[in-house]
This record gives structure tokens, C-alpha cells and sequence, in this order.
């Protein structure tokens, strides 16, 4: 646990860094009675040491299944990895056998979940939750593990913490069970943390402290952080790098302050023009909210051509025909569309 | 408070935490005085059956023809019966049978019913094959299940147990399965695994003791039907057998002579009831206290 230097935000822009996780081609296919529903489809990423990955989209575009993919938390049957690859430091999590995937799990790569409320076992007390991982992994005896719990509780500004750890999840409120949560999944020191909307079940003040905590989490422990949300504001304040999710596929992947500033993909402007701005401006005080029409794809039926051309102002003939690829335009800031070069000036 | 947090985490994890438990027991007795009255009732009812060979009562089975059948006197409180056996003596000493047998019905049928039905609620396979094989144990009355096999394995209180306890295997299965099933989608489950937690594991330690509260109501409920399903046994002779008295023998042997000592048949059933009465009220208050969540309401 070593204190990073401050000037790490540099570092981090250091695109030649290996990265701990890549995702490549990935496909979570799901077998049901009405087809097989795309969850995932195709999708690729990959994961520098420390870089906060923001993942946007709406609900049901996949991105909580792309986290319990890299986790190999879905359930199969019905699902199934139809394809791709998920490299953690060059090994294939996909090829691992249970027992090799289980070494991993919450040691190397961990997960928070978004309701802090129910990812707590009620019946047993905070030390007792927080000391499994640390003995399943670290193999240290009891006593050692409670020790680096409490430590654990420090980090993640628990005050009391040898008190909490002889309490139940009941007896905490919801920013506290959270901040238990980080600190278990943060027990191993793991490379690599998901976080599945981790500030949804919270109040804004609350969820601004945890926010701040993951960051200073970052700084301290060069965790990588996959930060799965729907809220804009979250990923503007929290990411480095942003990767928009569509129906299952990657429709925009760029730098935070490159993707805020030209958005490339009609979807992402819409996702940017749907959140309520508070500028003090007169005339934005009754503009009204706009928001994009029409509703997702069913995943398991979906459209021939871009899988958002029934919802886009700015459909041609082409985009109906054909899947537009992912294309660079620019400071690796890729767009799946085909009409990017001809969307009207970005103001934000 | 620091002090004593720290104290915790150099004890032994086991000891200190059975203080705590029994701490917390003795919290929930105070708080809950049903559950304190049902306890009470159960332990005077214990010391009374267990205690009996000492209290200087003539034997169980000591006959003496002169006296058959007396009402209460100062030698024989609550009379005698046909033999002339002392009938305080009797009740009192077939309250162990009752006692032991419910007691041992419990224990086996919960503990057999919580490992079947944890492994039955977690794996698919398993499930189907179990769950059939516990309806169609479910499908036989439990009181003319109990009787063939005591009938097939002869009568002796152990059999009784076991025959006892099987008709009541499906119906914990059944329940610790739902609530498995209930909590296996669970985020805290998730979470575990999540943790990298083995499976055997997270039954075991994440799910099982959820399973506990709803199992210790039933397990009492399995009790005080197994105390009435001993005395149902033995009143039909298919239970413990005449040599050792047992509430339920005692009651079938007196009910020929009903008219002329009506004693034979109250006190037996007096005491049964208590018992079930008591145990019942036991589990009830054992419930409310036994679930962390509810802990602070109370």
C-alpha cells in the first residue's frame, strides 16, 4: 500500500502502460424461449492500471452483464460466453476452470454492487464478512485478518472501526454499508474493481463522499475502476475514459474531456442533452428537457442495420442496411456511426 | 468501549462469542416474558420427569392389588390405577419418554431436513430427484407412516423416534428449500461469490444460518406434535411399549376404567398439554428473538 505520487494523473494518460484487462470480440449470449437475447454483443475494451473506466448507458443495454461477464458471475445456463475473449494479465478468465476463477474473484479483479442495502449477509457481522476474503486469499489466521479488516474500515474512513466489525449490517447506514462493501472488495488488493452503480442507492451527499473515496482509492492503491452508471454527471466527475453501451454493443469509446466536448455518436448527444442543467441562465430555466424517443431494441430481435436507427434524428437509407463499424476519429475516440462527420456543430 | 472491542479480538473467536450469544439470550428472555413462561414451564416440567426417581415416589411399576384404583390421597395424590400403581409416580416418569422423544424428533428431523433441503435448494439436479422422493413421503399420512414402521421394526422408544422423525423430513426439506431458494438470488449471495467464496461455503456460512430462524419455529412445532404423536402411539399400542409408562400408555390402559377413576386419563393429558402449550410458546418468543433484523424492534 503504497502512496503514489500526486502527479499520477500524467501516468495515467500513459497509453503505453500494459493493460491489466482486455476485453476483446465479447458476446453473453442468452438461450430463452424467445430467441437468444444479445445481451453483450461484440464487445471490446481494454483497462489500464489505475484509469477509471466510466461505462454509460441505459438500462438494459448491457452493461451490468458485461461486469458479471468479466466476473463469470452469469448464470449458464442460460447464458453463454458465444464469443471473445476477457484477458486479465494475459490469461483468458474465460478458459480458467471454476477453481482457477475462484483464486481471482474478489482477490484480483472485485465487484461492488449497486444496493448496499441487500449485498450484505444479514446474519453475520461486518468482521466475520470482511475476513473471508482476507482468509480465503491472503491466507492469514483469524486474528491477522481482523486486523487488516480494521485496517480496511481505516482506509475507507470508517470511524470506530474495531466497534463495526462486531455489528450487524442493520446496525449501519446505507453510505456505511457501501463503504464496508469497498472495503471488502478492496481487501485483497485487487487490480482491477467493478463497480456496479455503486452511488445509485444513495443520497447525493452520501454519494459524493463515496465517489471521492474510490478516487482516493485510485490514487492510493492504483486500482483500476470499471464504473458502471447511468449518470453522466458521476462519469464527467469520475472517469478518465468513457465507453458509451448501446443494445449490447459499444457505440462510443473516448477520453472524458473528448467525448463531453464532440460527442460523435447521435446517442451519446442524446444521453448528454437528457440530463438537467443548472446554469442560472434565464432562458435554460425554461427550456424544456429533451429526451430520446422511443424505447430500446428487443435484444432478442434486433434491427438489421444500426441498432439505434429507429430512434435517430439523423437516419439515412445506409444506417438501416448496415451496422456502421467502430471508426477512430480521432485521439482514439471511436464512434459507431455512419453519419458522424455530417451531425450538426456539438454545442454543449 | 474501545477497551472492550479490543479484548474481542485477542479472545478466542468461539468463546467470546457464546458469551455473547448467551448474553443476548438472557436480553431476549428478559424482553420477551411469553417466551421466558414457555422456558420456565419446560424446565419444571423437565426437572419433574427427570426428577422423579427421586422424590421418594413409590416405583412406576410397583403393583399392589389392594389399592387399585383410589382416588387422591395424601400416599397417592393423584390416585391409583388398575394395578394399584401409583399414578403421580407414573405420569411424572412417563413425562421422560415425552420429553425425550420430542426433543430427539426435533433434533433429527431438522438437522437430516436442513442438510437435504440446503443441498436441494442450491443444485438443480438434486432438487428433482429429492423433492420427489419427499412427496411421495408426504403423500402418506405421518401418523399411519409412524405406525407401519414401528408395526415392521417392532416397539421400542427408539424406533418410535425414527419413525417419528421421517414423516417429518419432507416438511423441513420443504421449507429450509424455499427459503435457499429465496436467498440464492440475493445480492449478498452474489456478493460471496463475488468474494470468490466456494459454494460449499456459501451454503453453509452465508445461507444456512438464514435458514435458522423459520427452522427453530418449526422445529418446536415438530416438538409439541411429536410429544402428541408419541402419546397417539402408544395410546393405540403401536408406541412405546407397556413395560416403560408413557402418557400416551397410561391413557390407553385407563380408559376402561374411565368411570371409576377418571384421574387415569385427566392428569396424562393435563401434563401433555402443558408441555405442547409450553414448547409452543417457547419457539414462538425463540422466533422474534433469534432474527438480527428484528432484534431492535422488540
Amino acid at each position: 500500500m503504497s502512496n503514489a505520487p500526486e502527479s499520477d494523473a500524467a501516468a495515467l494518460q500513459d497509453r503505453n502502460a500494459a493493460p491489466v484487462l482486455e476485453v476483446e470480440d465479447l458476446r453473453t449470449w442468452f438461450d430463452t424461449r424467445d430467441g437468444v437475447v444479445k445481451a453483450v454483443e461484440g464487445l471490446s475494451f481494454d483497462l489500464r492500471p489505475g484509469e477509471i473506466l466510466g461505462v454509460v448507458g441505459e438500462s438494459g443495454c448491457g452493461k451490468s452483464i458485461t461486469s458479471l461477464s468479466i466476473m463469470q458471475l452469469v448464470p449458464t445456463p442460460p447464458g453463454r460466453y458465444a464469443s471473445g475473449a476477457i484477458r486479465f494479465n494475459g490469461r483468458d478468465l474465460l478458459k480458467l476452470s471454476p477453481d482457477e476463477m475462484r483464486r481471482i474473484r474478489g482477490n484480483e479483479i472485485s465487484m461492488i454492487f449497486q444496493d448496499p442495502m441487500s449485498s450484505l449477509n444479514p446474519v453475520l457481522t461486518v468482521g466475520d464478512q470482511l475476513t473471508e476474503a482476507i482468509i480465503l486469499h491472503q491466507g492469514l489466521g483469524y486474528k491477522g485478518a481482523m486486523t487488516r479488516a480494521r485496517e480496511m474500515l481505516d482506509l475507507v474512513h470508517i470511524p470506530e472501526p474495531e466497534a463495526r466489525l462486531r455489528e450487524y449490517p442493520h446496525q449501519l447506514s446505507g453510505g456505511m454499508r457501501q463503504r464496508v462493501m469497498i472495503a471488502m472488495a478492496l481487501s485483497c488488493n485487487p487490480s482491477v474493481l467493478i463497480a456496479d452503480e455503486p452511488t445509485t442507492a444513495l443520497d447525493v451527499t452520501i454519494q459524493a463522499q463515496i465517489l471521492a473515496l474510490m478516487e482516493e482509492i485510485r490514487d492510493k492503491l492504483q486500482t483500476a475502476i470499471i464504473l458502471i452508471t447511468h449518470d453522466l454527471g458521476v462519469v464527467a466527475e469520475m472517469a478518465d475514459r468513457v465507453l458509451v453501451m448501446y443494445a449490447g454493443r459499444k457505440v462510443e469509446e473516448a477520453n472524458v474531456i473528448d467525448l463531453f466536448e464532440r460527442p460523435q455518436h447521435p446517442y451519446t448527444r442524446g444521453l448528454m442533452r437528457s440530463v438537467p442543467r443548472v446554469t442560472g441562465g434565464e432562458a435554460s430555466a425554461v427550456e424544456r428537457l429533451s429526451e430520446i424517443p422511443g424505447i430500446v431494441p428487443a435484444l432478442n430481435n434486433l434491427p438489421k442495420g444500426c441498432v439505434f436507427a429507429d430512434r435517430c434524428a439523423f437516419v439515412t437509407d445506409r444506417c438501416r442496411r448496415e451496422y456502421p463499424p467502430l471508426v477512430d476519429r480521432g485521439e482514439r475516440h471511436l464512434a459507431a456511426c455512419w453519419e458522424s462527420e455530417n451531425l450538426p456543430e456539438w454545442t454543449a | 468501549m474501545t477497551d472492550r472491542s479490543h479484548d474481542r479480538l485477542q479472545d478466542p473467536p468461539l468463546s467470546a462469542r457464546l458469551t455473547e450469544n448467551a448474553v443476548a439470550m438472557a436480553d431476549a428472555l428478559r424482553r420477551n416474558p411469553t417466551m421466558l413462561f414457555g422456558l420456565v414451564v419446560l424446565t419444571v416440567m423437565a426437572l419433574l420427569a427427570f426428577g422423579a426417581p427421586y422424590f421418594g415416589l413409590p416405583e412406576p411399576m410397583r403393583q399392589s392389588p389392594i389399592d387399585r384404583l383410589q382416588d387422591p390421597s395424601a400416599a397417592h395424590w393423584f390416585g391409583t390405577d388398575m394395578y394399584g400403581r401409583d399414578l403421580l409416580s407414573r405420569v411424572l416418569h412417563g413425562g421422560q419418554i415425552s420429553l425425550v422423544v420430542g426433543l430427539s424428533v426435533a433434533a433429527m428431523a431438522t438437522s437430516v431436513g436442513l442438510v437435504i433441503g440446503l443441498v436441494a435448494g442450491f443444485n438443480r439436479r438434486v432438487d428433482a430427484i429429492v423433492m420427489r422422493f419427499m412427496d411421495a413421503l408426504m403423500s402418506i399420512p405421518s401418523i399411519l407412516l409412524a405406525i407401519a414402521l414401528v408395526a415392521l421394526w417392532g416397539s421400542s422408544v427408539q424406533n418410535v423416534i425414527i419413525a417419528l422423525t421421517i414423516p417429518e423430513v419432507p416438511r423441513v426439506v420443504r421449507l429450509v428449500r424455499s427459503v435457499v431458494l429465496m436467498l440464492r438470488d440475493q445480492t449478498f449471495v452474489q456478493a460471496a461469490i463475488a468474494c470468490g467464496t466456494s459454494t460449499t461455503r456459501i451454503l453453509f456460512r452465508h445461507i444456512m444460518p438464514n435458514t435458522i430462524p423459520p427452522l427453530i419455529v418449526q422445529a418446536t412445532y415438530i416438538c409439541a406434535q411429536a410429544v402428541i404423536f408419541e402419546a397417539y402411539l402408544s395410546f393405540v399400542g403401536a408406541g412405546t411399549p407397556p413395560e416403560i409408562p408413557s402418557w400416551g400408555n397410561i391413557m390407553a390402559e385407563g380408559r376402561m376404567f374411565f368411570f371409576q377413576n377418571f384421574g387415569i386419563i385427566m392428569y396424562p393429558g393435563i401434563f401433555l398439554a402443558i408441555t405442547v402449550f409450553a414448547i409452543n410458546t417457547f419457539g414462538d418468543g425463540l422466533r422474534d428473538s433469534l432474527d438480527p433484523r428484528m432484534k431492535r424492534r422488540i
